[in-house]
């Protein structure tokens, strides 16, 4: 117990110290399932996205951030996030299996 | 911190033998940590399944006083008369399966020096890591005249249950040409599209089924969310039914008299047939009793990981949590939930946390078939906190293009909380 609590203390030492971090693919990804499902299976009319291929994700979302394809709400949510963000989005949802 | 703990050693020694240990520290079973979260809403329950989720050699306990949940999320629906309360239901049988073990009790104190929660009835559960997910408290003395009793006459179902149900009978029993009135809640409050898209929902009901009726929302505040989205639909859905008082013309109510069933307030005093009044509101009790909350009863987080300013290895999430520019809703509390176990999981192994990923989805209809959203994608600064990301987001345009956006917003609310639901209790 005091081994474990004394190596939880260094470990917060760590933490404190670490320059910020980046947002990882899977937990950006993540964000996407209040919407399209967990896993990304889908929701009633929300499609699912599991199985399209990376660079399809990524085509798409740069789409919708430029405004050159038409939404009610992912024009809005792909502004959001940067290029290279969106790669890693896709990266991430391109590996899930069905 | 001190006085909790010589407060909760006290309460200890008062139950005496009746004391339970529920669990060793997690290190003598030979597990990856321990980790107790108390609330089974949005936050509690995603933050439960993703923690099992990334590491299923966690120890997780799920304490929630209730045996199911019911989402104040698509209540107004109910009150409505497009939604049966039941299909609000969501169940922890997901959650057991997947290797949590929950476990109905009411917390009652936090000792966080010992690292050990309090349940009433006098038992005590150790943690490595503790998640409070506890919504909101109703401040009912907040609005003079009004008191907990009250709610049985003047509901304010801003609790999804039996308060809905019974709001939605005093609906149902209000005769054609009555008067339903609000009383809206100060910021911050839980949900803040909530009474407004209430007040639609229950103009739908009225436009079909008692058309005289009138509705007289009195504000505390002088904005709301999505103001003239909402402002715009009910001049072309409710033509003439709703009135809306803001704080500065005199909507800040000053009393509520049960027995005359009349609100006062500077616009003047207002008899209503039917009348919904939504509390101030704080953190849920168990925060305050815990010590982690501020002065003005919200709980001050790391925007980084919603780790407590105030009690070492307790997390903070949902309503409860001071989460900057994100609002206090459902999405909110279950995207926190997911920063919260990724920065356990994190933590438990000895690494840093990684940056957290925030988004907010606000869906609400104004009829079973228009539908409105505001959406933001949050980044966390070192001096402003959580903020909007900028030139994103937003809400739904004010003049809808030929993709008929009000029609299919609608259908993806609906979609919205199928997969919302899915991922927290699913
Ligand atoms: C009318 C209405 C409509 C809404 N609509 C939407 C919507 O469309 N979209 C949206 O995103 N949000 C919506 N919300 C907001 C949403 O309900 C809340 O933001 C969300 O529930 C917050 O999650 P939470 O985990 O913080 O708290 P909760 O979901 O309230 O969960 C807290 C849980 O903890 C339990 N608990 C509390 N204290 C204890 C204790 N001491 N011991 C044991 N258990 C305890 C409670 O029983 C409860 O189950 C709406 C709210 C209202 C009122
Ligand atoms: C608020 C709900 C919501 C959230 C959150 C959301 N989406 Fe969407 N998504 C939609 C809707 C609705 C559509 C249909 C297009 C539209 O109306 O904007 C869509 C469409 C898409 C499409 C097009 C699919 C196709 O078949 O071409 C992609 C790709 C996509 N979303 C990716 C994402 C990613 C990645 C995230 C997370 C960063 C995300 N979405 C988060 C609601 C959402």
């Amino acid at each position: 117990m005091i081994l474990y609590r004394a190596a939880l203390a260094a470990a917060l030492v760590l933490v404190g110290a670490a320059p910020t971090m980046a947002q990882t693919g899977q937990a950006m990804a993540q964000t996407c399932y209040v919407c399209h499902g967990p896993g990304v299976k889908g929701a009633g009319q929300i499609v699912g996205l599991v199985g399209l291929p990376k660079d399809h994700l990524v085509r798409q979302m740069a789409d919708f951030k430029a405004d050159k394809r038409p939404g009610t709400i992912m024009n809005r949510i792909a502004k959001g996030y940067t290029d290279e963000q969106l790669a890693l989005i896709a990266e991430y949802l391109a590996a899930l299996k069905k | 911190m001190r006085t909790t703990r010589r407060r909760f050693l006290k309460s200890a020694a008062a139950s005496g033998a009746a004391v339970s240990l529920l669990g060793a520290p997690a290190i003598a079973q030979g597990v990856a940590g321990k980790v107790v979260v108390v609330g089974g809403g949005f936050g509690g329950a995603t933050a439960a399944k993703y923690l099992k989720l990334a590491n299923a050699k966690l120890d997780v306990t799920l304490i929630e006083r209730d045996d199911r949940y019911i989402t104040c999320p698509f209540s107004n629906y109910v009150l409505g008369g497009f939604r049966k309360i039941e299909e609000n239901v969501q169940t922890f049988d997901a959650l057991t399966k997947l290797g949590v073990k929950v476990t109905k009790g009411e917390a009652a104190g936090i000792d966080a020096p010992g690292r050990l929660l309090r349940l009433s009835g006098g038992s005590r559960i150790t943690y490595d890591k503790l998640v409070v997910s506890p919504g909101v408290e109703l401040n009912y003395k907040g609005v003079p005249g009004y008191d907990e009793s009250l709610a049985e006459k003047l509901p304010h179902a801003w609790k999804a249950g039996p308060q809905t149900t019974l709001l939605r009978s005093q609906l149902e029993a209000m005769p054609d040409g009555g008067t339903f009135i609000m009383v809206a809640p100060p910021n911050p409050f839980r949900c803040p599209p909530g009474p407004y898209e209430r007040v639609s929902t229950i103009a739908w009901y009225f436009k079909n089924h008692k058309p005289k009726s009138k509705i007289l929302i009195l504000d505390a505040k002088d904005a709301f969310s999505k103001q003239s989205l909402f402002q715009g639909a009910w001049e072309s859905e409710y033509p003439g039914m709703i009135t809306w008082i803001a704080g500065k013309d005199g909507g800040k109510v000053e009393s509520v008299d049960a027995a005359s069933m009349t609100v006062k307030s500077g616009f003047g005093a207002e008899k209503g047939t039917v009348i919904n009044v939504i509390p101030p509101q704080t953190a849920g009790r168990i925060a305050i009793d815990g010590g982690l909350t501020d002065d003005r009863g919200w709980c001050a987080v790391d925007p980084q990981t919603f780790a407590s300013r105030k009690a070492e290895h307790v997390y903070v999430i949902g309503d409860a949590s001071i989460a900057g520019a994100m609002p206090k809703s459902g999405t909110a509390a279950n995207v926190q939930g997911k920063v919260a176990a990724a920065a356990i999981v994190a933590a438990l192994d000895g690494k840093a946390a990684t940056a957290p990923a925030l988004l907010n989805i606000c869906y609400s209809l104004v009829t079973p078939d228009y539908g409105i959203s505001t959406t933001d994608v949050y980044q966390v600064t070192a001096d402003r906190g959580i903020i909007a990301t900028p030139n994103a987001g937003g809400v739904s345009p004010r003049a809808p293009t030929a993709m008929g956006e009000r029609k299919l917003e609608a259908e993806y609310t609906r979609a919205w909380y199928q997969a919302i639901t899915a991922d927290t209790w699913g």
